[in-house]
């Protein structure tokens, strides 16, 4: 988008920040790498996941381009819309697995509460862009009614794991905008004691058992605790260096269920071993950082509150996918970001990493 | 950090300090950078307990204690005439396995094979191909059906050659080949099309599904339910002690309503003919013999004919693979000339008196265009009896004419004629019952006075498969009862030996006004073969009621004469017959058809008469059940067996 403001209007500059860029170009690449290996060496699947990619990149692009004001103008009516269209699904939206997440535009089918993992950061950004930080109780408030509305909204889709990365951005929202360490520990506090709550009454049986069999995955070896068993097997057997690309027996011989998907990153593990493991930790904490780096360096509230989200977002996914694959956490429906195979969650992420961009690239030129 | 104080009002104007705010989301970005810090190192913690601290444990888990789920397919269910002569089994068979991971040297191992069995290129080639699919630790089968002799030969230096195996399976087996493919059909591998059909999970480890015929119309009775196991394997696959297990539920037996001894009979009666003849239990629907002519051995198909002789099949001018009784489509001729005179007496367009004047050919009313009796002399005065007895073409012309075209399509659609007779085997014909409707849909014409003419004596656009003409001839042989044809005779379990027997599929009757219109048409069927058109096979032991049929495979011109010296041979008329015996009281009806056969009386009528002969009197050559006997004396060997 053109900036009319812009003093180098005219002279062409891509808005990018190289060292972000290399940070996500990486990690795609090994993705591809790793895909090719876990999805049974099939070019059509790698062919697939290289043509979202670039669909990703290309959105990523596009939002780089794109001064920060106008995110800040489209906030609200970008969370509006989110609202409608979970509104839309409720009514009217295609099952599928006994979920109700799909809204069919006739061209194509998409969830949306993915737009909300964006919106919700975005949303609440802009409502305290003006509003003087640390927040007051009542504005505190209303950013969790920002947050609450589409978190309900999504868990009685149900989809626990997007609900959770929703839930997720809305927290770490109103923590960088400045929640006090009081109220904070208070609602800990008050989770606490709510979790047996929501055990029975607020969980369906299915969420449940996904529970159960995290805490006991040897009970259930033929079903449920199948996935982690067999996870866990894949990572540990993969040893410090692992049993080399191509050589993963437990992705291999089907061992390892979802393979190419969520758990794409035991059949990485397996392959590659801790040198690789960690070195992929490495990289995404380079990229979480690089992320924090540029929400600190932002100018206004509204960006630094939409950098910071955004970035930790991503954390969530890359966290949350890792510990499930390796047994620390149930079984939540995410994938890991830039490594596993299917497209929804990939475009959210790179328009993220679009927006950081803008945010950086942009501010960074006014000021030289 | 603030005091908590949060109904304080501050005062309203307070203005945004963005040093202030920059400072705290800093300090609020750094903590969070600490806790991905923290998060991110509990996942390399995990990591290293895993795959250090557990390393072993796992590899183990991994590598030499795969537990695996295998496969347990059910055996298929065999498959017996009403007689219980076995149709179909199972025979063990031995295939050479070679498991990849437990051969030093590939090469040298096929070469010493090699030197022990007969190996051809094209089994080598197969057998790299399956290889490199499968993964290493599981064995490739290298060549099918070893005979004894190899077996043994293999099995001496079967310990100098690791990783080499002899693997037992069943294989399907069709001891009477040809006289049964017709009906029994064939299981063949299952290919590509067939994956995307069937549900996979219950097809695990089994690689036969049923192509056609029986075997495909029952293939999930006869497939029965596969089982597992849970085995404990060790790092080379080889299974070391089964964990848990779930046998599986064998396939049914069937017992088919087909006698072999009347299906080889009638087969052998036609033996030097194409064509087709079915023969069925008026009484219940039930197929006694289902031939098509000519036939060809099932069993190489089980595991994969062979290029040249499948080619050989499929391009042989009299098409042996196709199921003449079901799927071969003729004009039924005169054989249908008492469903019509039916149609009539129903509608009151003739009585069963009322003449028609012949003189050897017919002319529609403002017409020169004439439409030839058969015998070109004329039959002079007929009425019914004698129309049906002489086949008389005019006495029909004119029927169709003032009866016309709708009701008998109407009339003739209660016999199943036009449509499928819904028997249980794949791939039945519909054939064709024309109507102006169906000739405006598909010539964009309209029906002409000329297509009545000819539908009256069972030609023109009128086709009808075997099976409908023996089962037309049913209904009439029963006076309306009607049932839908089937080969199905009893289902057996296999454990319990309780035999499950099928019920005749009855159908609406077909009903007319005045009952003595069933004996009407069939006092001129009686007369066919005592003094008319098939008067030759009279008998002296049961009286048979039949009907001649000759239809054209083409159009006379007008001043033509059907001389079948002079024609090609795939040029002549068809020949046919319908027959049911005894009259009092039927309990068979049979139609045959020979393809360019010429005339019905004289070709067709007489291979009816030794099916008839066969069934009723039970005369059957001892040819016949010495090679029943001898095909199946293997049968016996399935101890299991009460015969």
């Amino acid at each position: 988008m053109i900036d009319p403001n812009d003093p180098e209007r005219g002279r062409l500059r891509l808005h990018l920040d190289p060292l972000l860029l290399l940070g996500l170009l990486a990690a795609s690449g090994i993705g591809l790498i790793v895909l090719y290996s876990a999805g049974q060496q099939s070019s059509q699947l790698l062919l697939a996941q290289g043509i979202r990619l670039g669909l990703g990149f290309v959105i990523l692009l596009a939002l780089a381009q794109t001064p920060p004001r106008y995110f800040r103008i489209w906030s609200p009516w970008i969370y509006l819309a989110g609202i409608l269209l979970l509104l839309a699904v409720l009514v009217a939206g295609d099952i599928s697995k006994g979920a109700r997440r799909w809204l069919d535009l006739g061209v194509m089918r998409f969830q949306p509460s993915e737009i909300m993992k964006l919106a919700v950061p975005m949303m609440i950004a802009w409502f305290f862009a003006n509003r003087p930080l640390p927040p007051k109780l009542w504005h505190l408030l209303s950013g969790a009614a920002i947050t609450a509305v589409p978190f309900a909204l999504i868990v009685v889709q149900p989809d626990l794991g997007t609900a959770l990365v929703v839930g997720c951005a809305g927290a770490f929202a109103l923590f960088l905008a400045g929640l006090s360490w009081t109220i904070l520990l208070g609602l800990a506090g008050l989770l606490g004691a709510a979790i047996p709550l929501f055990w029975t009454f607020g969980m369906r049986d299915y969420q449940r058992q996904r529970v159960l069999t995290f805490l006991d995955p040897e009970s259930d070896p033929l079903g449920a605790g199948y996935h982690i068993i067999q996870s866990k097997i894949a990572i540990g057997s993969g040893g410090i260096y692992g049993k080399g690309w191509l050589n993963g027996t437990q992705s291999h011989l089907d061992f390892l269920p979802e393979g190419s998907t969520d758990f794409i990153f035991a059949a990485f593990a397996e392959e590659f071993g801790l040198i690789g493991g960690c070195l992929l930790l490495v990289l995404y904490f380079f990229i979480i950082a690089r992320g924090l780096y540029i929400a600190v360096c932002a100018p206004d509230t509204y960006s630094r509150l939409l950098a910071g989200t955004v970035t930790l977002i991503f954390f969530i996914y890359a966290f949350v996918n890792a510990g499930m694959v390796s047994g620390l956490l149930p079984v939540v429906g995410l994938p890991l970001p830039l490594f596993s195979y299917g497209g929804t969650s990939m475009v959210t992420i790179m328009a993220g990493f679009g927006m950081l961009m803008s945010i950086h690239s942009h501010h960074a030129r006014r000021r030289s | 950090m603030k005091t908590w104080r949060p109904f304080a009002r501050e005062p309203l104007t307070r203005e945004k300090d963005d040093t202030a705010e920059s400072e705290l989301f800093f300090r609020r970005a750094l903590l969070m950078l600490g806790m991905v810090l923290l998060g991110l190192l509990t996942v390399g913690g995990r990591l290293v307990y895993l795959q250090v601290l557990n390393h072993e444990r796992f590899t183990t888990l991994a590598d030499n204690n795969r537990i695996r789920l295998q496969p347990l397919p059910p055996t298929r269910g065999f498959i017996f005439d009403r007689n219980g002569v076995l149709l179909a089994d199972n025979l063990a068979s031995y295939h050479l396995e070679i498991t990849r991971e437990q051969v030093r040297d590939l090469d040298a191992t096929l070469a010493a094979l090699r030197e022990r069995i007969e190996l051809t290129d094209l089994d080598i080639e197969r057998f790299r191909r399956l290889l490199q699919r499968s993964p290493p630790y599981l064995g490739v089968p290298l060549r099918f059906r070893l005979t004894d002799e190899e077996i043994a030969r293999l099995a001496i230096d079967l310990h100098q050659l690791p990783g080499v195996d002899i693997k037992a399976d069943l294989a399907r087996r069709y001891p009477l080949g040809a006289h049964l493919v017709h009906v029994v059909g064939y299981v063949g591998r299952i290919d590509e099309n067939e994956m995307r059909r069937i549900d996979l999970g219950q097809y695990r480890g089994s690689t036969h599904i049923g192509k056609i015929g029986i075997e495909r119309s029952y293939e999930d009775v006869l497939r029965g339910r596969a089982g597992w196991q849970q085995v404990e394997t060790n790092a080379e696959g080889r299974p070391l002690r089964v964990l848990n297990r779930e046998p599986p539920t064998p396939g049914q037996h069937l017992h088919l309503t087909i006698d072999v001894r009347l299906q080889m009979a009638a087969a052998r009666a036609l033996e030097g003919h194409t064509g087709a003849v079915v023969a069925l239990d008026p009484r219940n629907g039930e197929v006694l013999a289902l031939v098509s002519q000519p036939d060809y051995d099932p069993n190489p198909f089980v595991n994969g004919i062979d290029v040249a002789s499948y080619r050989a099949l499929n391009t042989s001018p009299d098409r042996p693979l196709i199921n003449r009784a079901l799927r071969g489509v003729y004009p039924p001729g005169s054989t249908i000339k008492p469903l019509m005179a039916l149609a009539g007496l129903e509608h009151g367009t003739v009585n069963r008196h009322s003449g028609v004047y012949c003189p050897g050919h017919y002319r529609l009313p403002g017409s020169s265009h004439r439409f030839r009796c058969w015998r070109r002399s004329g039959h002079g005065s007929v009425s019914m009896d004698r129309a049906i007895a002489q086949s008389c073409d005019v006495y029909f012309y004119s029927l169709a004419v003032n009866l016309g075209i709708e009701k008998f399509h109407a009339f003739l659609s209660q016999f199943d004629l036009g449509r499928p007779t819904g028997i249980d085997l794949p791939a039945e014909a519909s054939a064709l019952l024309p109507s102006p409707e169906w000739k405006r849909r598909v010539h964009q014409q309209p029906w002409f006075a000329g297509d009545t003419v000819s539908f009256g004596i069972g030609q023109g656009y009128f086709l009808t498969t075997p099976l409908q003409l023996a089962h037309s001839t049913s209904i009439i042989a029963q006076k309306g009862a009607h049932f839908q044809p089937r080969l199905l005779h009893a289902i057996e379990d296999p454990g319990t030996r309780v035999k499950t027997p099928e019920a005749p599929r009855a159908q609406p009757r077909v009903e007319v006004r005045n009952p003595q219109f069933w004996d009407t048409i069939k006092s001129g069927m009686i007369q066919v073969v005592e003094g008319g058109t098939a008067s030759r096979i009279r008998s002296p032991h049961y009286r048979i009621a039949g009907k001649t049929g000759t239809s054209q495979v083409f159009t006379l011109g007008q001043s033509q004469r059907y001389d079948a010296r002079r024609l090609p041979r795939h040029l002549q008329d068809h020949a046919l017959f319908v027959a049911f015996a005894p009259f009092e009281e039927p309990r068979i009806a049979v139609a045959v058809i020979v393809e360019h056969g010429g005339g019905g009386g004289a070709t067709a009528a007489p291979i009816a008469r030794r099916v008839l002969d066969a069934y009723l009197l039970e005369r059957y050559d001892d040819a016949i059940l010495a090679e029943i006997q001898t095909a199946t004396r293997d049968a016996r060997t399935h101890d299991d067996r009460p015969e």
